[in-house]
């Protein structure tokens, strides 16, 4: 069994659901990345979404692109971050995530790619701008190498597309929470839970509901009826305040563990 | 609207304030068209159940290239129509700009199925081919996926995109509409360069010799026709796109101390 797979049937056995930690690789460098990492997995993360760093990232607001940008900075590359995921693997087993934007990996070669990812040990690929009309190109061979090819759902996703997302997608599905970019509006609850149950009924994927998700609260009441939730913009904020600060590792490790309480 | 690009074409943004926009800068990145396009995007994402997105130039995602290539050639057709009433022919060479390609798109199509024209789609080289500062996304890019289309894009080896240049900001983009990619890859079109000090020679040589103040960006069009001219036969017929008109540029212009 795959490995993200594999979290959630170990997590509906134990009444839990997903916390899943978004955080851009390499703000501020790779080798804080990886403490930060090994720390998130410690305080309750379940899942782990490492964003590569694009020039464009257009699904992103204002704190997910300024980390983009010190990322890009400090050298952060594609094959930079697949090292990184390697290096994880040899002391973790934390389901990963890679979410990102297509060129880069275009540039490096789709099929090259997946294989590389596999071997360092990735579990899923979310390609924001790789919509599902065009995602055949990358996800051949993400299929071929087993590696889960995370697809996104928006509450403007119809019905007939939303069938055929669901018919190619694997790992769990993650379901938009605001129609807007990342990180950039609290979601209003009931409208999710209504579209989250309409996915229940047509897929057995789990479905994670992120984009706007920072408090424990907000965390609780989606939790109630979705399989995970995904926390992104509020942990690279909390990251680029303290990354001077000795108690990072702590604060942050709080701060999801503070989470982590209410999907119990 | 990029912040730079707000300043270097002030009297466009006086005109559209005047019609009644309101235009709002983009500080991100270098501050011009990909970033303002990047920032549409999101706003446009945020609030797509009541807000139209709207691009003057044939890249974007599916169908804006098509449709703004269609309302485009508009330029093509009456091209077409006055050739025909003036000459009587078809002309033989056609030259346009390309910085995302709209004008160049809207003269060449019209002409798509004619033999015997030769069309030259004129890419900025900013401060040469040989530096990073240019905006040739054809000449001197590689294929690439950005702003929901495929096409030749400026980027890193690492497939991030690179930061075009060019002393007209209209050809200042990372990447080039796709159907200018395929005529590119079709050799439908020719796509050849014209650095900064060419276009602002011909620019001035233009103002001069025809009292015609042509765009900066439109310069590289006139400065590909002159390079063209000298070698070829007198009874051939040479159109060149005049895009838009050179009293935007003037602060430029002005800066560069072509005009004192």
């Amino acid at each position: 069994m795959k490995r993200i797979e594999e979290k959630f049937a170990a997590l509906r056995a134990k009444h839990e659901k997903a916390l899943i930690v978004y955080l851009t690789a390499g703000d501020p460098s790779l080798s804080v990345t990886k403490k930060l990492i090994l720390a998130l997995e410690k305080a309750g993360a379940d899942i782990l979404e490492i964003g590569v760093p694009f020039s464009d990232p257009t699904a992103d607001g204002p704190v997910i692109q300024a980390a983009a940008q010190r990322a890009l900075k400090a050298g952060t590359t594609l094959q930079g971050v697949l090292d990184l995921v390697t290096e994880v693997r040899k002391i973790s087993e934390i389901p990963i995530v890679l979410f990102g934007y297509f060129n880069p990996i275009f540039s490096c070669g789709v099929r090259g790619f997946a294989y590389a990812a596999r071997k360092a040990g990735v579990d899923g690929v979310l390609v924001v701008d790789l919509p599902y009309e065009e995602a055949g190109e990358l996800r051949d061979y993400t299929d071929a190498a087993g590696i889960d090819f995370i697809s996104l759902v928006a509450p403007t996703t119809g019905k007939e597309r939303l069938k055929k997302i669901i018919n190619k997608a694997s790992g769990f599905l993650y379901y938009i929470s605001i129609t807007g970019v990342t990180g950039t509006a609290a979601p209003k609850i009931d409208p999710i839970k209504t579209e989250v149950e309409a996915i229940h009924k047509i897929t057995n994927l789990p479905v994670a509901v992120g984009f706007g998700i920072s408090k424990p609260e907000q965390a609780r009441k989606i939790a109630r009826f979705a399989d995970g939730v995904v926390i992104g913009s509020s942990v690279v904020r909390l990251i680029d305040e303290n990354k001077n600060n000795s108690d990072l590792l702590k604060i942050l490790s709080d701060y999801i563990g503070n989470i982590k309480k209410e999907l119990r | 609207m990029g912040e730079e690009d707000i300043r270097r074409q002030a009297p466009n943004v006086f005109r559209m304030k005047i019609l009644g926009a309101e235009v709002v800068p983009v500080k991100s990145g270098t501050a011009t068209l990909k970033d303002a396009m990047n920032e549409a995007m999101r706003y446009w994402v945020s609030s797509v159940r009541d807000t139209f997105y709207i691009i003057g130039t044939t890249a974007g995602p599916h169908p804006y290239p098509r449709m703004v290539r269609d309302f485009q050639s508009v330029i093509g057709r009456e091209t077409k129509r006055q050739i025909m009433k003036l000459e009587g022919r078809n002309p033989d060479v056609m030259i346009a700009c390309v910085g995302g390609g709209s004008n160049a798109m809207g003269t060449f199509y019209p002409f798509r199925n004619e033999k015997h024209i030769a069309m030259y789609g004129v890419e900025a080289a900013g401060l040469g081919l040989h530096t990073p500062q240019h905006s040739a996304s054809i000449n001197g890019g590689k294929v690439g996926v950005l702003h929901g289309n495929k096409t030749y894009l400026l980027q890193d080896e690492h497939g991030q995109v690179r930061d075009a240049y060019s002393i007209a900001a209209g050809l200042d983009y990372p990447g080039v509409g796709p159907e200018h990619a395929y005529f590119h890859k079709t050799k439908k079109v020719k796509y050849v360069t014209v650095t900064d000090k060419e276009a602002v020679r011909d620019f001035s040589f233009l103002s001069l010799q025809e009292g015609i103040i042509p765009a900066l960006e439109s310069s590289h069009a006139i400065a590909c026709a002159m390079k063209m001219a000298p070698k070829m036969a007198k009874n051939k017929i040479i159109v060149v796109c005049l895009s838009g008109r050179g009293d935007k540029d003037a602060q430029t212009i002005i800066e560069k101390g072509v005009i004192r």
